[in-house]
Formats: structure tokens, sequence, C-alpha cells
């Protein structure tokens, strides 16, 4: 006859044998991560290879395509010596400064005003025609007359950047505005919400993950707005450091600034979702990101 | 006229009297539709609350329920016939009104203490006491442990739960509920219906309480409207003459009860039967 073990031994047994599936499930996504970043980086090193090879060996003319040691070598020599027109950090500097104030005040209006649209129809559809109208303007045109305008300086790129941001933050605002669940703007209403309570703790936060979207895509709306304006005419900048390149045939300083230009724009993407998963935590996260 | 010699007493409909709690005299409502044509909701429509009344309206799916709530809270209006609450016509949204809607109402973004707070927050009450009386009313509904959850963070029933809490701490004299229970299971919404009777006679407000489930209707009510297929109008209107308190758990099986819920049920089979092959006609 054996012995019945008892339910003490019972739950010790399962503890232990989760505790190993567990272990087991953990060093398995170690494992796929591991795997997953190898393979990214073996693209990338094979890519770069084949690439220098092919300059090297004349297959890709470096005259117009570059290669990646000479893209290496020009972005050393920015760093060091600086520019053309200056130190390097102060191109990027300046390219920062207007993509930001155009990025800020093109946000900023386009909230504005979707808000103020989206909660009043009348003044939605009287103006809706001339929001349409004005969308439909190839906006890097405006570039031309903003620098005839308002000069070589700052301000007539940080006026193409707001126009770059101004619609598309307008657009997802006023959509998220018409959005917003008429049952849970009622229930503000009825528990005793003023029509401004109604906006600042309904409206604005149902609308927010319209609005975020949106500033991820218009942030980089804005270095395009300020690296088209500096292109048109600029007197510091990335754009002008790209044009200054174009012009005396240097493709490796194309594809430097090209390369600086993502990394600034990466880092700020990453700083937005940082800043989104921040205001948007009551959200629940995707089934398959939860539990881990 | 006395058709039932029971406790389902058949009452006729008469003018309200102005001092009810809420007065619906011969309203009509006719929503426009997106095509431009007028499509009628409710029509000829009367009903009155006493103060202190337990309503229960029950009806076929589409028959005006939830839009006859909306006459009450004034964010619908009559076409024709008009709304008195506490005496007065409707023009704004009255402050003694708390609805508990039939739809997930909570703001997904505020944890659930935020939620409750809501009300005294937006009617001025100071912070650290509408947060105070937030904690307490948590309490009451059993969620204690939850305060800093967010709403999908809870299931269905704690959900609502939170609801009940966010329309009571306003402290309504009028509480109009539409459907509130009925995506419960039977456990939690007995309990919630035990809760709300408690809560009800503490309070001494007027309820309106819409359900698609007589039996529900039928145990909490004081009077209970049964509506025509849409456009809904009245059809009649029983007293309950149960005594209370009642206990929702033993109720069900008291003779009485089931009496009353087969005569009313006889009454409403119908006009179910009528709704139901109407939308299976217009094919929604
Ligand atoms: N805003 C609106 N515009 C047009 N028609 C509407 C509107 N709201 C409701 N209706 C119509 O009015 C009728 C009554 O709707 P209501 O929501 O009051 O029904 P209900 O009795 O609450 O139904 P249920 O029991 O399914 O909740 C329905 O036929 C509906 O299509
Ligand atoms: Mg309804």
């Amino acid at each position: 006859m054996t012995a019945i073990s008892s339910t003490a031994d019972h739950a010790a047994v399962r503890d232990a044998s989760i505790a190993v599936a567990e272990g087991r499930a953990r060093a398995r996504l170690r494992r796929r991560h591991a795997l997953v970043i190898g393979l990214r980086l073996a693209i990338l090193v094979v890519f770069l290879g084949l690439w220098e090879l092919g300059a090297d060996y004349n297959i890709i003319d470096p005259f117009f395509f570059a290669s990646p040691s000479g893209i290496r070598d020009q972005i050393r020599v920015w760093v060091t010596e600086g520019t053309s027109q200056g130190p390097l950090w102060l191109q990027i500097y300046v390219t920062l400064e207007e993509t930001f104030l155009g990025f800020v005040i093109g946000a900023v209006g386009g909230i504005a005003a979707g808000i103020i649209l989206g909660r009043n129809r009348l003044l939605a559809d009287v103006f809706s025609i001339y929001i349409k109208i004005a969308n439909s303007v190839p906006r890097v045109v405006l570039g031309s007359v903003f620098i005839i305008a308002l000069g070589l300086g700052m301000a007539s790129k940080v006026a193409l950047a707001v126009v770059m941001v101004f619609f598309v933050v307008f657009a997802n605002a006023f959509q998220g505005v018409r959005e917003a669940d008429r049952a849970m703007i009622a229930n503000a209403q009825i528990l005793g919400a003023s029509p401004f309570q109604i906006t600042r703790t309904v409206i604005i936060p149902s609308a927010m993950s319209w609005i975020l979207a949106s500033l991820h895509v218009s942030f980089g709306f804005a270095l395009v707005g300020a690296v088209v304006g500096e292109f048109l005419g600029a007197k510091q900048g990335m754009g002008l450091l790209i044009s200054t390149a174009q012009g005396a045939f240097n493709a490796n300083g194309v594809f430097a600034a090209m390369i600086i230009l993502a990394v600034m724009a990466l880092v700020v993407e990453f700083i937005i979702t940082r800043f989104e998963n921040y205001v948007v935590k009551w959200r629940p996260a995707p089934f398959n990101e939860q539990g881990t | 006229m006395q058709l039932q010699p029971m406790a389902a007493e058949r009452l006729s409909q008469a003018a309200p009297p102005a001092d009810a709690a809420i007065a619906i005299d011969d309203v009509t409502l006719r929503f426009v539709t997106p095509d431009g044509h007028m499509m009628t909701a409710i029509r000829d429509f009367t009903m009155t609350v006493a103060r202190g009344e337990f309503a229960c309206v029950v009806g076929p799916t589409g028959c005006g329920k939830s839009t006859t709530l909306n006459l009450v809270t004034g964010l619908l209006r009559p076409t024709t016939g008009n709304v008195r609450v506490m005496g007065n016509p409707v023009n704004d949204i009255s402050r003694d009104i708390g609805f508990v809607f039939q739809a997930d109402a909570l703001f997904p973004w505020r944890s659930v203490i935020d939620n409750v707070a809501a009300g005294p927050l937006y009617r001025g009450t100071p912070k650290a006491q509408a947060y105070e009386r937030a904690r307490d009313w948590i309490g009451r509904v059993g969620l204690g442990r939850f305060e800093k959850h967010y709403p999908h963070q809870l299931s269905g029933g704690m959900r609502k739960r939170v609801a009940l809490a966010q329309t009571f701490i306003n402290q309504p004299k009028i509480l109009l509920m539409d459907e509130p229970f009925s995506a419960l299971d039977m456990q939690t919404r007995t309990a919630m219906q035990d809760e709300l009777l408690g809560l009800w006679s503490e309070q001494k407000s007027s309820v309106v309480f819409v359900t698609h489930d007589l039996e529900e209707a039928v145990a909490l009510a004081d009077k209970v409207y049964v509506l025509t297929a849409g456009p809904g109008t009245v059809k009649s209107v029983y007293r309950i003459d149960l005594p209370r308190p009642r206990v929702m758990a033993d109720i069900r099986y008291d003779p009485k009860f089931v009496e009353i819920a087969k005569v009313i049920w006889n009454d409403l089979r119908e006009e179910v039967q009528l709704g139901q092959s109407r939308t299976l006609q217009t094919g929604h």
C-alpha cells in the first residue's frame, strides 16, 4: 500500500513545477529577444558591408551614392573641425529650435482650433470649407512665401513648420472631439459639469489619444518644414548644410546630414512616446503586453 | 375600475398633480432621422411619479424607455406636451437628478475615486471634502480596496457599482436608472437590488427604473408602467402592493409576487411579440 501524500506536499510540488515552467518561459523570451536584436544587427552589418564593398569596387559610384566610410569621415570632420557654416552643434541647435517652436505653436494652435470647432457645430460648418482649401495647398510652396515675407532668419522656418503641423493636429483633435462618447458627456452634464468643465475633463482627455497620435507624425512634419525652409534660404541650420553639400556635389555630406536628422527625429520620437505613456497611463495594455 | 382584485391594481391615468416629483403630461417626441424624415419615438405619453415613489418602466426593446428618461433630465425636449420635475418645467439639467446609464459611462481616464468624486467636484465642493465623501461611498458599494484602480481594471459588476456610487454621492432627489443591472450575473444583481432599495429608503428619493426584466420591476417597484411597442405610449399602470422592506432573494418565491408577475406578463407579452415581429421585419 502506498502512502497518500499530504496536500501540503502536493502544493509544494505544484509550486516548484510552476517555478520551473516560469523560468523556462522567461529563458525562452530572453533567447527570442536576443535573436531579434542579433538579426537586426546582422542586417545592418550586411547592408553597410555590401554598400562599402560596392563603393570600393566601383559597382556603386561613391561620387553619387556616397559610401559608409565616407559618411563616417564626413561626420567626424563636422564634429571635430566644424562645418563650413560653423560648428555642427550650432546647426543642429538652430534646426531643433525652429522645429520645436514650429511644433509647439502648430500643435497648440491645432489643438485649440480642433477643440473649438469640434465643440461648436456652427463654427465647424462655416470654417470647414476654408480649412479644406487651406489644407489642399501644397504647404511646402508656402516656404517661398514665408521667406519673401519674413526673411532668411528663424521666423520663416518656424512659420513653415507651424503650417506643416497645424493641419495634422487640427484634423485629429477635431475628430477626437467629435468621437467623444455621448453617454460620457451626458453623464458629466448630469453630475453637474459646466460646458467648460466638460471640455476640460471629458472632451480633452477623450480626444487625447487622437491628439497624441498626431503629435508623433507631426514632429516629423515640423522637422521637414524647418529643413525645407532652410533649404530655400537660410544662414544656419541642417537644411543649409544639405543644400551646401548638394551644391558642392558632396554626396557624403548629404547623407551625413540626413543621418543626423534621422537621429534627431528618433530621439524626439522616443521622448514623445514616453510622454504619451505618462499621459494615458489609464489605458488598458494591449493583451499581448499584459502580465509581463 | 377594479379589474384585478389583488395586489396588482391597475390604475387609470389622470392628469398629473402639481406637486409630483416627475410629471410627464401628454408628451410626444419625434426624432428627425438622418434622411430628413420624422420618427415618432413616444406618443401621448403620460406618467407621474410621486415624491419618494419607486416607479419601474417595462416595455419591448426600442419602445422609448431611454427616451422617456432623457425627457426628464432635459437632455431631450418634447415635441409637444410638457415635462415637470418637482413642480417646475424642465429647462436646464436639474441638480436634483441622478442618472445611471444603460451604457458604461464612467470616465476611463479617472481612477475609481476620481470617478466617484466627479459629481461633488463639478458642483464646487472643496477637494478634501469631495474625496472624503467619495471614499465613504466607495466603501458602501464594497470597493474600498479598489480606489486607485482604473475602470478597465475592474469587472463589469464592479464598474456598475462605481457608477452607482458616482450617482448616489450627489444625493439626487430624483434617481433615473436605465437598465442598470442588466449586464450583471444573478447573485450580483440581487445584491445590488437590495443595496438600491436600502439606499432609496434611506434617501427618500423618487426613482424611475427602466428594465427589460418584468420580475425585477415587480420586485422593486411601487408602480409598474407597461409601454406599448414603439412608438411607445403607456399601455397600463399597475400598483404593486407587496410589503416593504423587500428581500430580493426571497421575494421571487412569494406566491403573491408570482401572481402579480403573471398578470402583468400577460399584458406585456403581446407588446413584446409585436415589437419582435416589427424589428424582424425592418431588419434591425
Ligand atoms: N437620437 C436619436 N435619433 C433618432 N432616433 C432615435 C434617437 N434616439 C432614439 N431613437 C429611436 O427612438 C426609439 C426609442 O429609443 P429608446 O432608446 O428610447 O428605446 P429603449 O426603449 O430604451 O430600447 P432598449 O430597451 O433597447 O434600450 C428607437 O426606435 C430609436 O431608434
Ligand atoms: Mg434603452
